[in-house]
């Protein structure tokens, strides 16, 4: 007998309650999970994995739909916005329908909740997983519903990685608007001279990148514009973009948000700033990338600089490290060294991340005469300015903590990245931010550019601090993202959408005026007319559901049978 | 009610409270093990008599987590689902349930706090109110 045998009344399930290795069963003693729902109507395969989303467990997968006869799974793992597809696709590949797969959350909303309560996390998975076995046995096969996509991306942000992007993207044959608020593109590394780890010029690598802009005509560049709104539906947004007062729409199949970052701003007097001797990595960037010969500041030669690292990083409510700032300012004192052999350079520093190629760097500049000393996180420099004088004491760990003077002509205060403010937007195309500020992606690992709002990409700094080589990539993560959708012409919408029993309907007409979208229509001859909802024009939001007053439309996935099920799964093992 | 407290079933939607509620998770923020979670597509599409056979069946208490004016879906969800609680609570009226036991607050996709916060404070309200 074929395992996909539809009119089989019990349909056969196997049930899969991932570890992830400590994530769920440090918490969640998965083996009771597998006892508790091992015996339950329908369920034909339950055990543990420590990955249910590894080859191996995948594998495991599939032979058991051959050996099974399987009709459906239950994974209960992580958040279904994680791994849904990774498990439809198992699915399809076993020649199961993908939406007879059920994704039970027992990490972020069990075993990660209730950290705090080992035994609840257990029987709360229990109940979830017996809900979702509940669920699972009322799925139907469904099959995607397949509409056309509009080929062409706007890019928001003209920054290197907004510049990337929107170059691999025509290079693919797709339309872009490249939409960027500053009256020039070039973001931050528009504004730079050499930069590590390759020596190339800033300004010279945005030229170079405006040139390949030039030569695409598919790419329109919109300068001192930002976008004000979306409408629309997945491959077909509506978007509105503002300029001097001017307002276009265009529709887009995908968005990709590039804004990048801000540096960090310290207070007056931290430090010392607002002084005139100490600046930021920014402004000493500027001062050696403006002028040529030894270094000037306030009219006075500069013969010795002192660096303090991660100024207004790892601190407070800025826990993370911004990453490029060590080798950005390491870079600057070569640049420095450069400009006059001679000038005596000392960096004070609480960790030094030169990560990668970026050590040799660090090798080179203490050739080139550069000390290193290092303080205690919670005890960093102390900076006092005595009107031309400035003295710096440290603390410095590599000599047992001796304390040390210097009275350096410049402090350079070795800033990091801090998350644009960019409400307008972020409500505009209601991004996710996370909670140190910057834009969220679903999975840094798994899906590093997509968000939770569908069609809507980020990349670059806009995402977390990020080197210019890393925003580039991004850049072109989300370019190639887009385009695996777009390239295509149609994309494969949620068949998941609401159904009318006809039998059941009485052509009231109720549910009409609920539907935004207009996909309901009422047909019919002879008298009994009956409501009918257009597969494609239906979104899934099941607002119509509710309106029916005889009970009559359902919406897949969500059926009343469903949910009523899942309800009376999630209180499985309640004592009476 | 068990010993570990009310029981409640929380209604999500996919795009934006359970996101908020999967990062609430990812913080590490607690609530009660008895908080349980449901996700729909949208709050308007739930039906008044789900939550009166959820507490019928034993829950001590619904929350539903509505998108509030973020719904990618319906410009007027808000309404809609107050709506549906409304109506939700004049069944409850009938059969002699409280209808504090139903809660409607609107929970972003990065209210993490919000949601721990609410749902913490309408499990205390719940226990107040003895076993349903
Ligand atoms: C002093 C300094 C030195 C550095 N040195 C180096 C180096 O040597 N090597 C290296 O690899 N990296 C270096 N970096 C890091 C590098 O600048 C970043 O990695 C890079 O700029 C990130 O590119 P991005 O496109 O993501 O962001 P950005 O450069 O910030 O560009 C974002 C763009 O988006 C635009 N934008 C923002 N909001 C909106 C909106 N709402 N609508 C439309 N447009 C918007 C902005 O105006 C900007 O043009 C340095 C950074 C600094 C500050």
């Amino acid at each position: 007998m074929s395992g996909r045998n539809e009119a089989r009344t019990e349909p056969r399930i196997a049930v899969y309650v991932c570890q992830c290795g400590g994530n769920i069963g440090d918490y969640v003693d998965t083996n009771q999970v597998v006892h508790a729902v091992k015996d339950l109507p329908g369920v034909v395969v339950a055990r543990h994995a420590m990955f249910t989303c590894s080859d191996s467990n995948q594998q495991e997968m599939i032979d058991d739909v051959a050996r099974e006869h399987l009709d459906g799974f239950v994974v209960a793992c992580c958040s279904p916005k994680l791994h849904t597809f990774t498990f439809r696709g198992v699915a399809e590949r076993a020649g199961v329908n993908p939406y007879r797969v059920a994704q039970v959350n027992i990490r972020e909303q069990c075993s990660w909740t209730h950290t705090d309560d080992p035994t609840g996390a257990t029987s709360k998975a229990m109940k979830l997983v017996t809900a979702g076995v509940e669920r699972a046995r009322l799925m139907k096969p469904l099959h995607p519903i397949e509409v056309p996509t509009t080929p062409r991306v706007a890019v928001v942000g003209g920054g290197v990685a907004g510049m990337r992007a929107a170059i691999a993207l025509a290079d693919v044959g797709l339309e872009v608007h490249l939409i960027e608020k500053e009256p020039e593109l070039g973001g931050h590394v528009g504004k730079l001279g050499a930069m590590y780890p390759h020596g190339t010029v800033g300004t010279e690598l945005v030229h170079r990148m405006l040139e390949e802009i030039d030569r695409r005509p598919g790419i329109e560049v919109h300068t001192g514009a930002v976008v004000s709104a979306k409408s629309g539906t997945f491959g077909n947004y509506r978007i509105a973009i503002e300029s001097v007062g001017l307002r276009t729409e265009v529709t887009v199949g995908q968005i990709v948000v590039a804004t990048g970052f801000d540096s960090y701003e310290p207070a007056t007097g931290e430090f010392g700033y607002g002084s005139p001797r100490v600046v930021t990595l920014p402004e000493f960037r500027r001062l050696l990338d403006e002028a040529e010969g030894p270094i000037v500041r306030d009219g006075r030669p500069v013969r010795s600089i002192a660096y303090i690292y991660c100024v207004g990083s790892r601190c407070g409510d800025r826990t993370y490290c911004s990453r490029y700032c060590c080798s950005a300012a390491v870079h600057a004192s070569l640049l420095a060294a450069e400009r006059d052999p001679s000038v005596r350079q000392y960096h004070l520093y609480r960790d030094l991340r030169t990560y990668g190629r970026n050590e040799v760097m660090f090798g080179e500049s203490r050739k080139r005469g550069s000390y290193y000393l290092r303080f205690a996180d919670d005890d960093p420099p102390l900076v006092s300015i005595d009107g031309e004088r400035i003295r710096l004491t440290v603390h410095d760990l590599l000599t047992a903590g001796a304390e040390l003077a210097l009275e350096p002509d410049l402090v350079v205060l070795v800033t990091g990245m801090v998350p644009r403010a960019n409400d307008e937007l972020i409500g505009a195309l209601k991004l996710p931010v996370g909670r140190d500020g910057f834009l969220n992606e679903i999975h840094p690992k798994l899906r590093p550019v997509e968000t939770v709002v569908d069609g809507v990409l980020i990349a670059g700094a806009c995402q977390a601090p990020k080197s210019s080589a890393e925003s580039v990539t991004s850049g072109l993560a989300a370019a190639a993202q887009a385009a695996a959708v777009l390239r295509r012409g149609v994309a494969s919408l949620d068949p998941q959408v609401a159904i009318v029993d006809s039998g059941a309907c009485d052509g009231c007409g109720e549910c009409i005026g609920s539907c935004p979208f207009g996909a309901i229509e009422m047909t019919g001859t002879g008298g009994t007319v009956v409501a009918t909802i257009a597969a494609a024009g239906c979104k899934g939001c099941g607002a119509c559901t509710p309106t029916c007053p005889r009970n009559a439309i359902d919406l897949q996935g969500y059926t009343d049978a469903q949910v009523r099920a899942t309800i009376a799964g999630l209180l499985a093992g309640r004592a009476t | 009610m068990p010993d570990a407290g009310p029981r409640v079933l929380v209604f999500s939607t996919n795009a934006i409270s359970d996101p908020g509620i999967d990062l609430a998770g990812s913080l590490h923020m607690h609530y009660s093990p008895e908080v349980v979670v449901l996700s729909l597509p949208c709050t308007s599409a739930i039906r008044p008599d789900w939550i009166v056979f959820a507490l019928e069946q034993g829950f001590d208490g619904v929350f539903i987590a509505s998108d509030g004016d973020e719904c990618a879906y319906l410009a007027d969800c808000a309404k809609r689902s107050a709506q549906i609680v409304g109506r939700a609570q004049d069944l409850l009226a009938i059969r002699g349930i409280d209808d504090r036991r139903v809660k409607m607050a609107a929970i972003c996709s990065v209210c993490a706090e919000s949601f721990t916060r609410q749902i913490r404070e309408f499990t205390a309200a719940l226990e107040t109110l003895g076993a349903a």
